[in-house]
């Protein structure tokens, strides 16, 4: 019998179906120059800098978290967002690698600093790391590569993935000051997700 | 005892924001050299060279605000402090002083004389502002109250109030929010209680309707909104110190020579610059050396940071 779930499910993969890849990516790509316009016009209040670099940082850790959900999310609520998942996982890249560029050029600017931060700060270093991770799943985000590497390999280093959302959620936790409340949510979310991989979780949906 | 300090910044610098853009963009342009010499000249002895003096826009110092009371976002204070009750109000002075009691705001300030400071503010997350601020030196009402021979510090404390504060629901830090200084510190003339901004009430956001301000030290030590003032002969504990004592001293001096220990304290940004922002050195004691460097002669400012 088909419970409720499986029936909203089947609804919306659906409507997901009709929607195209490329709005995704379209989507995700069009906030960029929305933000730097706001920043230029005030929308970002009177310290646009760090506004900025804040609002790529987190909107990078959302995608990443986004992407570590969908295959929990078809395994246990049969929901299959599969088709996006590299998009996802693309703009969760680049919003990283904006976080990054922004940090370097409006808010540190002086590369003599930029070194010695990365080298004697936890949480550039720890954020430093965690990108770094991200550069060859990034490259290797292209059917070529899947056909090159082969499906077990190119799963196996996508895997990095895990540390690289992890370094993600402490470089974050760090930086607070005060009891990190927020960023203790991602925290939270992420340990939950990549819990959810590590029990064998086919055994308890295969009916 | 009021008028002891006088500004090195006048009130001609306080400007409307237009004609402030467009002397900052000027200035800018002939950043260093020549322009720099001459403006620190017209700013005063005790400016540093080449250092953009302009006081911050109203907009500026009430939207960007660290008032963890209500919220921890930058913008949080500004959205949330509006039904903050600041009248009636009275400050608690107690401990070492001879006349201990509740003194109704309005008693405080019908002897005590306002005057203009326009002061550089440094946030210990490294940025900073420079603020037009009305309000009267804190010897002033130390001194009405009465200061005991043994007083050797100062405690203050700010309102606790989780239904108008909703900041104060979550355990950020201990509330209530707490501050010290040493009974010289507290005594200095450049230490102030505020009262206003620009002329105007200081708006809720700001620390209504009374808040410290100690210009020499990282913004969190300038407690705001606050009810009570003890003198006491033991070091007072202090929030953030509290915290997280490794890195928040009870002094907090602004010195670019001792960092946070997760960030430099070399530079900071100054609010307003937009996009393309400039960072520029930080200060000894944020520009104010001359007058409080020999608060601490012989103390070894990286072990008491």
């Amino acid at each position: 019998m088909r419970s409720t779930t499986d029936l909203v499910a089947g609804w919306l993969n659906g409507r997901f179906r009709q929607v195209p890849v490329w709005l995704v990516y379209l989507t995700g790509a069009a906030y960029v120059p929305l933000l730097f316009y706001w920043g230029a016009t005030g929308g970002l209040g009177v310290e646009p800098i760090r506004a900025l670099e804040l609002e790529l940082g987190r909107i990078g850790i959302k995608l990443l978290i986004l992407g570590l959900a969908i295959t929990p999310l078809r395994r246990y609520s049969g929901l299959n967002l599969m088709k996006f998942r590299r998009a996802i996982g693309v703009l969760a890249f680049s919003y990283v690698a904006l976080h990054l560029l922004v940090w370097l050029v409006l808010d540190v600017q002086d590369p003599a600093r930029i070194w010695a931060d990365i080298v004697k700060r936890p949480y550039v270093t720890i954020g430093m790391a965690g990108f770094l991770l991200l550069v060859p799943l990034a490259a290797t985000s292209n059917n070529w590569s899947v056909r090159r590497l082969g499906a077990l390999r190119w799963r196996r280093l996508h895997r990095l993935v895990y540390p690289a959302v992890l370094l993600g959620a402490i470089h974050f936790t760090i930086l607070v000051k005060g009891l990190p409340i927020r960023p203790s949510v991602y925290f939270a979310i992420i340990i939950f997700l990549l819990a959810l991989r590590m029990r064998p979780g086919a055994l308890l949906r295969r009916a | 005892m009021a008028h002891r300090w006088t500004n090195d910044l006048t009130e001609a610098d306080v400007t409307p924001h237009g004609v402030w853009l467009n002397r900052r963009q000027i200035m800018a342009g002939l950043a260093g050299g020549i322009a720099g010499a001459g403006l620190a000249a017209l700013a005063g002895p005790a400016a540093a060279a080449g250092d953009d003096l302009e006081p911050n826009s109203w907009k500026e110092i009430t939207s960007y605000n660290n008032f963890y009371e209500f919220g921890t976002g930058k913008s949080d204070p500004s959205e949330r402090a509006g039904s903050l009750t600041t009248s009636p109000w009275s400050v608690r002075i107690d401990g070492l002083v001879e006349r201990p009691g509740d003194y109704a705001l309005g008693d405080i300030l019908s002897k005590m004389t306002i005057e203009r400071r326009i002061y550089r503010l440094r946030c210990v997350e490294a940025w900073s502002m420079v603020v037009p601020w009305d309000g009267f030196e804190l010897a002033d009402l130390l001194g009405m109250a009465g200061v005991k021979a043994g007083a050797k510090y100062v405690a203050f404390e700010t309102l606790l109030r989780p239904e108008e504060m909703p900041g104060q629901r979550y355990p950020v830090l201990e509330w209530p929010y707490v501050e010290g200084l040493r009974l010289d510190e507290a005594m200095h003339p450049l230490t102030i209680m505020a009262t206003g901004l620009y002329g105007k009430p200081l708006p809720n956001q700001n620390g209504a309707p009374l808040r410290l301000v100690v210009p020499w030290k990282y913004g969190f030590k300038s407690i705001k909104s606050v009810v009570r003032i003890t003198l006491t002969s033991d070091q007072p504990p202090t929030s953030w110190n509290k915290a997280n004592p490794r890195e928040y001293g009870f002094y907090s001096n602004v010195n670019p020579n001792v960092d946070h220990p997760r960030w430099s304290q070399a530079t900071e940004r100054r609010v307003g610059g937009g996009l393309f922002s400039r960072r520029q050195p930080t200060l000894m004691f944020n520009g104010y050396e001359r007058e409080v460097a020999s608060l601490y002669e012989g103390m070894d400012l990286a072990k008491y940071y």
